[in-house]
């Protein structure tokens, strides 16, 4: 895996409620150093001596306490603690709540090369917001080849061989009112342990797609801020393949067949293609009835139970028709 | 399958134009063709891909290739880099 620096979590490209407004005011020298666990650390007990156990590889949040302490420490100049507590490879220090460090540990972070980072946030919503970003970034991930978009709400991610049709595909499906994430390559992580979130690997050159006697087209600007995403869970994928004779598809649906992503099974259609068959219409069919099974009703299956009711309703009916001849035994 | 190592030789590193051009060439085979920069893995056939790697001056891609004419296929493409894209 790529190694995550206290630059790039400054360089995180993070909108509204994720938003960390982090700024760096000390220790530049030390903004590639490699944030390794996503846990956070009260480096309380370190500041008043005591570090044994220290978990100095955390990123160490500095709330009112913690600050008000230090500030106390700087003026009767007793900095014995802070030294040895910059003395460790400490990835970096936040100060929540629009504290600022004073001159005096400034100095000693930027000879230890810690960076010091500030923000606005609570101590609260910056151990929030932080557990989630980084839990996000250290999760597993992977970049897989296809197009991912939302039909109805369902995160459907398109896959198939080069040529098969994905992003003619999802280029109809876009002018039909659905919203593309990502074309070709799209970078998905297992978020919670249950769930994959897969968008755009790259968010400068994202929702833009080539099609093939066109080029290189861009969905924001044609089609409007309405058609794209950043970012969203994958719940069903259809692989297109194109059509063989040979092979036998799926007549029923009443199987569940899914695919193994990052150790999550998605719900799986594969869906064969021929000149004459309409693609975006069959993903938007397949899309609802994805939501009516999630919603409780399995059209296949219950399909299947009502031709088995009626087939005994036949069946019993046939018994009475016959009845006479029971009733002359 | 084979697999090589090849260097990005012009400075501009690959943009739409580079990429459009590896991709014609690994769309004349029939071999799974892929670049790999340190986790990331992307079709060759793949324009988007092939830009969203980021590929700057001097960065070293693996190529990889699987399937009936997967040697071609490597050296053709290798050669392109060699060629540095014809842009220099």
């Amino acid at each position: 895996m790529k190694k995550f620096t206290v630059l790039d979590l400054l360089d995180l490209d993070l909108k509204e409620n994720d938003a960390l407004s982090l700024k760096c005011v000390a220790g530049r020298q030390g903004l590639g150093k490699e944030i390794t666990l996503s846990y956070l650390d009260r480096p309380g007990l370190a500041l008043i001596g005591f570090f044994d156990d220290f978990t100095y590889q955390r990123i160490q949040i500095f709330g009112k306490r913690e600050s008000s302490f230090i500030q106390k420490m700087e003026k009767e100049n007793n900095l014995e603690n802070i030294e040895k507590f910059f003395s460790y490879q400490i990835p970096c220090c936040i100060f929540s709540t629009g504290l600022h460090p004073g001159e005096k540990i400034k100095a000693i972070a930027s000879k230890a090369q810690c960076p010091l980072l500030e923000t606005p946030l609570s101590s609260t919503e910056l151990t929030r917001r932080l557990a989630r970003i980084l839990g996000a970034v250290f999760a597993p991930k992977q970049t897989i080849y296809g197009v991912l978009v939302e039909v109805y709400g369902i995160g459907i991610l398109i896959q198939g061989k080069s040529g098969v049709g994905k992003s003619e595909t999802a280029l109809e499906l876009i002018e039909r009112g659905h919203r593309l994430i990502a074309d070709d390559i799209v970078e998905v992580r297992n978020v919670y342990g249950n769930s994959l979130v897969g968008r755009g690997n790259n968010q400068q050159l994202a929702h833009h797609m080539e099609i093939r006697g066109l080029g290189i087209i861009n969905i924001t600007h044609l089609y409007g801020v309405g058609a794209v995403r950043d970012q969203k869970e994958i719940q069903l994928v259809v692989n297109l393949e194109e059509w063989d004779n040979n092979k036998e598809y799926n007549r029923l649906g009443t199987d569940d067949i899914t695919t193994d992503i990052l150790g999550i099974q998605i719900p799986s259609l594969v869906i064969p293609v021929k000149p004459g068959r309409n693609i975006p219409i069959i993903i938007e069919t397949a899309a609802m009835n994805e939501r009516l099974k999630s919603m409780g009703y399995f059209s296949a299956k219950e399909f299947n139970r009502r031709s088995i009711q009626w087939l005994e309703a036949k069946n019993i009916s046939s018994f009475y028709n016959n009845e006479h001849k029971f009733g002359e035994e | 399958m084979v697999t090589k190592e090849v260097v990005i030789a012009n400075r501009a590193g690959i943009h739409a134009r580079p990429a459009a051009m590896i991709v014609k060439v690994a769309n004349k085979f029939k071999s799974d063709i892929t670049f790999t920069k340190d986790d990331e893995v992307v079709n060759a056939k793949s324009i988007m891909g092939i830009i969203t790697l980021a590929a700057t001056y001097q960065t070293t891609l693996t190529l990889k290739a699987e399937g009936p004419d997967e040697q071609e296929a490597v050296d053709a493409i290798s050669n392109v880099f060699e060629r540095k894209f014809e842009e220099e």
